[in-house]
Parts: C-alpha cells; sequence; structure tokens
C-alpha cells in the first residue's frame, strides 16, 4: 500500500476526532444532594464515652463490617500519675461488646473513641496510585471499591490505623463518616447509637451547626497534631497520653 | 536519503515505539471510566454509589414519627438523649414496613449491663453498679422503666 | 501480639513478596551500574561482564511486577496505575519509571548492543529461531561499520540516561517507604539512598557470581582482573552503603525521638536474628571483613575465588535480610508504640514461601533462555577505544 506521508498527516487527527465520537456517551448519574453545603466532620467528648460499644456495633451493622475488622473501635486507658508517656492500653475485640472491669486502681481511667479522621491532607489519598481513595468535595475521605487494586499503600500511610483490608471485597476499606446516611440529613449510625452524645456529627460549613460552634468556644485537640494531616476529628478532653 | 541509510533501523525502531505510544492512547481512551476527573481525581459516579447504601438504622425522627407517645415519655427522663435504636437495634426495615417485619426486644439484663456495669473507666458521675451486688441481683426491668428509669420520676412500677 | 496495637494493625499488609520486589528490583539497578562501569566510565577490566550484566538485569526486570501482581487484592486492575496515575503518589509514577527503565534504556541498550550478532543469526538460523532472529532485527540488515558506529554512539548515550534511570528506579522504591511519615521505621530521607547503595551491592555481587557460574559452566578460565576489579567496586561500595546505615542508626539512637524506644526493642527481640546475625553480621561485616582482606593482603588467585563468591553469597543474603528488615520490621510495630505482632508466613498460599522460592528462581530460568537467544560471549563490540585489549 503506498500511503504518502501528508495523507498520514491528515488521517491520524481526523481518525482522533471520528474516534472521540464513537466514545461519546451517555454520562454517568451525579449526585442528588448539594456536595457544596457541607463540610464534614466530628467531634468525640472523652468526658462523656461510657466504653459501651454501642457505637462499635452499630458501625458493624450499618456497614457490614466484617469480624475482627473495625472501622470504629473504642481504647481504654490507663495513666497511671505522672507517666503520660507510657499509658495502659487495651482494646478486647475493638470495645465491640464493651470492656470488663479492669483491675486496674488509682490513676486516670478513661475510654477513647477511635475512627477515620477524614483528614484534610490526608496521607492515604496522597499515597493511592489510581485514585481510588479521595475526598468528596464536602470533605469526606472515601474508598470506591469498584477501582480500589488492593495494593494496601494507604493502609500503610493513615497514622491512625483506622484503613484495614476487606476480606472479602479483597479492596481497602475503612470508615466512610456514613456517606450514605448523612448525605439524607441522618447523622451517622455511631452517632445515632451512641447513648451518651459521645460521639456528634459536626457540619463545619454551617455556621449554625451546634458542634460548629461548640469547636470554637472550647478547648479541643486532634490526633498526632505534628504529622500535619489537618484531622477533622476533634477530641474534647484528651489527654496528653493518648496515642 | 543516502545519509539516513547507516541510522535507518533506528528510525524503524522510533517507529516501533511511537506505535506503542499509539496504542496507549487508543486504550486510555476507551479504558478510562467516563466519570473519573468530574469532581477531582477520581471515579465520579462512585459518590452515587457510596451514598446509595440501604440504611440499617432508621434515625429517631423516624421511631418518633409514629411513637409519639414513647418519644414523650422518655423526654421526661433521664435516658431523654439516647436514640431509640441504641437499646432497640436497626429499625429501617421495621420502619418501612412496620405491619411485617416486627423489633425483637433487646434482652434486658444484657443491655443495661453494657452501659451501667461499673468500670473504673467511666466518668466519674455516670450512674454505675456492680449487677450481682445491686439490690439481690434482681433483673433491672423490675424497678426501672427503660425509656424513663428514674425511681422518683413515675418510673417505678 | 504483644502489648498495644490498634485493632486494624495485628495483621501484616505487605508481605514476603513485598519483600522480594525490592530485592529484585535492586538487583537489576546494581547490575546494570556494573554493565555501565566499563560503557561510560572505561573500567574495561570489567569487559567480560557487560554483556551477561545486560541480560541479568532484563531477566530480573521482567520478574520483578510478578510478586506485585500476586499480592495485590485485584491484580486484573493493575492497567489503572497506567490509566489514572495519581500524580501526587510515588507508586502511580513508578509505574512509568519502570516502563521507561525496561523499553527505553534496558531494551534498547541490549537490542544495539547485540544486533551485529541478531543480523547474523537472522541470516544463519531455520525455522522458529530464524522467524525470531529476522523479527529482532527490525527488517533492517545494516551493520556496516558507519551502522555500527552510529549504534555505538547511540548505546553510550542510552547507557548515560541509563545510570540516572537505574537510581532512580531503585531509589523510587526506597522513596516510597522513606515518604510514608506515618511509620517511623521508614520514614527517612535517606531511605532512598540506602535502598540504592544496598541495590549497587547486590546487584555487583550477582553479576560477581553469575560470572564465575558461567564460566564454570562453560569451562572456560576466569579473567581475574575482571574479578578482581567487580570485587574492588563491591567493597567500595559496600563501604558506602555500611557507613550510610550505621549513620542512620546512630542518628536514631542520639535522637531518641518517641518511636525509638519501642523500635529498639523490637530490633533486639523481633527482629534480633534476621537485622543483628543475618543482616549485620554475616550480611555486612563478615563480607566487608573478607574483601578488606583482600583488598589489603595479596592472596592466590584459588583462594582470592573462594573468598569472592563467599563475600558474594553472604552479601546477598545481607540485603535480602536488609528489605525483610525494612519491610516487615515496618509492620511488626504499632503506630501506637504501645505493642507487637508478629508475621506467620504460610508455606503454600497466594503470599507464602513457596511462590517466593518460585519468583527467586525463574529470573534464572528466564536468564538461561535469554542466554540461549542473545549469547553474551559471541562476536563481543571491542574494548573502548584507547584501551588495552583483554588479557
Amino acid at each position: 500500500m503506498n500511503v504518502s506521508r501528508r495523507q498520514i498527516l491528515l488521517l491520524l487527527p481526523a481518525a482522533a476526532v471520528a474516534w472521540e465520537y464513537v466514545l461519546a456517551d451517555n454520562p454517568e448519574s451525579s449526585p442528588n444532594f448539594k456536595m457544596s453545603d457541607h463540610w464534614w466532620g466530628m467531634l468525640i467528648d472523652i468526658s462523656k464515652c461510657i466504653g459501651c460499644g454501642s457505637c462499635v456495633r452499630a458501625c458493624a451493622t450499618e456497614n457490614d463490617v466484617p469480624e475482627t475488622y473495625f472501622r470504629t473501635w473504642v481504647e481504654r486507658y490507663h495513666v497511671s500519675d505522672w507517666h503520660i508517656e507510657n499509658p495502659e492500653v487495651d482494646s478486647p475485640k475493638g470495645g465491640i461488646d464493651g470492656f470488663p472491669q479492669s483491675k486496674a486502681e488509682g490513676g486516670k481511667n478513661f475510654f477513647v473513641p477511635k475512627m477515620c479522621n477524614h483528614c484534610v491532607d490526608s496521607p492515604c489519598s496522597q499515597v493511592c496510585p489510581v485514585g481510588a481513595t479521595f475526598h468528596t468535595p464536602d470533605g469526606v475521605v472515601l474508598v470506591d471499591y469498584e477501582y480500589c487494586l488492593g495494593c494496601r499503600y494507604c493502609i500503610q500511610a493513615c497514622p491512625y490505623g483506622c484503613r484495614f483490608f476487606h476480606p472479602k471485597k479483597r479492596t481497602a476499606d475503612k470508615c466512610t463518616l456514613c456517606y450514605h446516611r448523612i448525605t439524607k440529613g441522618l447523622t451517622t449510625a455511631c452517632c445515632e447509637a451512641c447513648p451518651t452524645g459521645a460521639r456528634q456529627l459536626a457540619d463545619l460549613k454551617n455556621p449554625n451547626d451546634p458542634i460548629h460552634a461548640f469547636l470554637k468556644t472550647h478547648t479541643v485537640q486532634v490526633l498526632k497534631p505534628h504529622l500535619a494531616t489537618g484531622s477533622k476529628l476533634f477530641y474534647n478532653g484528651l489527654d496528653g497520653s493518648v496515642r | 536519503m543516502g545519509e539516513f541509510k547507516d541510522s535507518a533501523h533506528l528510525i524503524r525502531l522510533a517507529g516501533v515505539f511511537l506505535l506503542g505510544l499509539i496504542l496507549f492512547l487508543v486504550i486510555r481512551s476507551v479504558a478510562i471510566p467516563k466519570s473519573f476527573g468530574q469532581y477531582g481525581p477520581f471515579r465520579g459516579a462512585a459518590l452515587v454509589e457510596l451514598s446509595s447504601r440501604p440504611l440499617a438504622f432508621a434515625g429517631h425522627e423516624a421511631c418518633e414519627n409514629c411513637h409519639p407517645d414513647v418519644a414523650e415519655l422518655k423526654s421526661k427522663g433521664v435516658h431523654k438523649s439516647i436514640n431509640c435504636e441504641s437499646c432497640h437495634g436497626p429499625l429501617a426495615k421495621h420502619a418501612d414496613d412496620p405491619g411485617n417485619v416486627k423489633p425483637v426486644l433487646p434482652e434486658v439484663a444484657q443491655l443495661c449491663i453494657r452501659c451501667h456495669s461499673e468500670n473504673i473507666a467511666k466518668p466519674t458521675g455516670f450512674p454505675q453498679v456492680n449487677a450481682k451486688e445491686h439490690f439481690g441481683g434482681q433483673t433491672c426491668s423490675s424497678c426501672h422503666k427503660p425509656h424513663s428509669p428514674g425511681l422518683d420520676a413515675g418510673g417505678k412500677k | 501480639m504483644e502489648g498495644f496495637m490498634y485493632p486494624n494493625e495485628v495483621e501484616l499488609q505487605w508481605s514476603i513478596l513485598i519483600v522480594l520486589y525490592p530485592f529484585l528490583t535492586g538487583l537489576v539497578a546494581g547490575a546494570f551500574i556494573l554493565a555501565s562501569l566499563e560503557r561510560v566510565f572505561r573500567v574495561e577490566e570489567v569487559k567480560p561482564t557487560y554483556r551477561l550484566a545486560l541480560l541479568t538485569a532484563l531477566a530480573f526486570l521482567i520478574v520483578a511486577p510478578l510478586p506485585l501482581q500476586l499480592h495485590l487484592g485485584h491484580p486484573e486492575r493493575s492497567l489503572e496505575m497506567y490509566l489514572t496515575p495519581h500524580r501526587a503518589s510515588a507508586m502511580a509514577m513508578f509505574g512509568f519509571v519502570y516502563l521507561w527503565y525496561l523499553m527505553a534504556v534496558l531494551v534498547v541498550e541490549i537490542w544495539l548492543e547485540y544486533r551485529r550478532d541478531i543480523v547474523r543469526l537472522a541470516e544463519s538460523s531455520r525455522g522458529v529461531k530464524g522467524l525470531l532472529y529476522r523479527a529482532l532485527t527490525l527488517g533492517s540488515h545494516n551493520v556496516s561499520p558507519a551502522a555500527l558506529r552510529i549504534d555505538d554512539r547511540v548505546g553510550w548515550i542510552i547507557t548515560l540516561i541509563g545510570i540516572p534511570s537505574a537510581f532512580l528506579l531503585h531509589g523510587y522504591v526506597g522513596f516510597i517507604f522513606g515518604s510514608v511519615k506515618a511509620n517511623p521505621w521508614w520514614s527517612t530521607p535517606l531511605m532512598p539512598v540506602v535502598f540504592l547503595f544496598s541495590a549497587m551491592v547486590s546487584g555487583i555481587a550477582l553479576v560477581l557470581l553469575m560470572y564465575m557460574l558461567t564460566s564454570a559452566m562453560r569451562r572456560v578460565a576466569i579473567d581475574m582482573r575482571c574479578l578482581d576489579t567487580i570485587a574492588r567496586y563491591l567493597f567500595y561500595t559496600f563501604v558506602i552503603d555500611f557507613t550510610l546505615e550505621m549513620l542512620d542508626l546512630i542518628h536514631r539512637i542520639y535522637e531518641s525521638d518517641e518511636s525509638f524506644r519501642s523500635l529498639d526493642f523490637m530490633v533486639h527481640t523481633r527482629l534480633f536474628f534476621s537485622q543483628i546475625m543475618i543482616q549485620i553480621f554475616l550480611g555486612t561485616l563478615a563480607p566487608l571483613a573478607l574483601l578488606s582482606l583482600t583488598q589489603l593482603f595479596t592472596f592466590s588467585v584459588a583462594v582470592r575465588k573462594r573468598v569472592y563468591a563467599m563475600s558474594a553469597v553472604l552479601t546477598m543474603m545481607g540485603i535480602f535480610a536488609m528489605r525483610w528488615n525494612v519491610v516487615i520490621g515496618g509492620q511488626l510495630f504499632s503506630k501506637s508504640f504501645l505493642g507487637y505482632t508478629s508475621y506467620k508466613v504460610d508455606l503454600i498460599t497466594r503470599e507464602g514461601i513457596l511462590p517466593a522460592v518460585a519468583l527467586m528462581i525463574l529470573p534464572f530460568a528466564i536468564l538461561y533462555v535469554l542466554i540461549k537467544i542473545l549469547p553474551p560471549w559471541q562476536g563481543e563490540r571491542p574494548a573502548a577505544a584507547g584501551a588495552h585489549g583483554d588479557d
């Protein structure tokens, strides 16, 4: 076949345009809630947590979390005297059945619920090679189960230990801030189940949100601030011993 | 074209690489999901998928719609800020089809113990008891009504 | 499990396959650097190993992605790394570095080096083999002196580009670990450099062993000038590698930040055998001592061969242990610094010992095939102009 160079130079861009036309398709559906109205976070009040484990159970039920893996869990701390660098910590089955009475005597004892911090500058979404874990425009860090390769780099990169490898889906998995609930005006399963109001969802873009107001008027902390992850999980009354 | 005679093989090699590049670009245009990049460096359709999970918990407002009497009673006692499903478990299916899906009443002894068994790590001031020693180890509901457990607030049986 | 770990940390995520991967890419980078010593830096003593080093690098590079594929939860989605690479992710960018190195550096350099042989074999072979060689010629049988001069020039440029590419290939793997701020065992700017130098050490040791092995199998005398030079470069590189690792250790001990106590405990208990016994004593100090003896004193050819072989074997063991200690060690302690877990390797699972061993043997099988197709010992290019001839 005798194709001149000129003909190729004309054919190639024409082929490219034709190819785009062939590929043009119906756009995939978009979400029917207004993401730009919200910026989600959460407040955990240590002084109210009673370690009942209702949040862990509710999350497992709402989100089909497989056993021995945790999207949220509760830790119990015992800090004897002034040794805040050496707390004794336990979390029997993540606190899903509550906690047995401890043998500790004296010192400071308290519960610390943990979950995904939905960081603004999350190290997990930074390292994902394909964009399977990402930030929604309303500030929730999610995992795309149809796209994740299961390389587990994000699990390594999370400083808070909140990610795990789902044994059935064979992808990374973690707390979704009950995205399917909060986008319908409901609260998360863990907040719904918490009997003392130790866990409260916060909409940091809503000036009328009571938790947003709380954050502005109380002393709150985040975990591992030196890592500058931009954590949006705020704690009221977090002791310095908490890791 | 004489001066290129001795590097003709290199030009062919470059041609092979160019072919590979074109093939790569073609595959890209077909295989990249359409919604990728819609809202950021991720598959936009994932937002729809992730927000359409079915609910397990209905949320307390749904309960209060049909059971305002219980809500009224609860709001007067110390359990007022506890949501219904915290004790009654996930009830979205019941809320959708109240006639056919009946909630299972929680086992009272286990339920109350989970929050109220004494534990050194619980905040001081939170009511805690040793279940076996508390008033002879009777079941909690012998004296306390769960929806309004206070003994002096008319909750005593 | 001992102490306290976040509940999701108890199970390790990156297994022995992820230990194998940096080991394999390290061998690639190291073998290539040794080859480039002759091509670019005119160390013509190591010329006898030039082609062998290139083929070794190719064999290991082909196998390198396989442990990763076995490890992925969804290997069928791995093309996504090339379709929608997340530019902030070191792992995504590495996909392109790998592709660049394989295609634009290694394959092109081997093709240019072997072109004269490929053309000769294309004209003289029959059947399937003939077809293969004719395909490899890309239709050009021009092996005139002018064409070969051009090949030589282009090959030199490719090797020149190949050196920083090899650095990037393995430095990137170090960066994948070194940039994880959540993990203090991994997070250090020294990590890419340590990985790179340990890669060079292991690669040079591998080529040394392959040269001795293939010479024995071909019943050909070993060029001792070549072997001595390789061993010398192994020694120099090892000194630098050892210095870097000691620097990391001393720095950690001195600064003693919040992770130190937990990491120290882990090294002395969970990692005692693999780090202190194998990596440090058997894998670093012993070969360094052996090699420095050969640099300081004169030994007979027979003794030198034994010492070099022994040092190379110990070196490769030590570098494998180093990869193990980095990857597995980084997951044995809790990010709360309050607890430890353990790693149980199964035998016959997807990420068990058997697949790992199979993947370590596979490159040698591929190398065997490559040597058959592209024999390293016929029709070699003459040494760089201006140097002496071979012995």
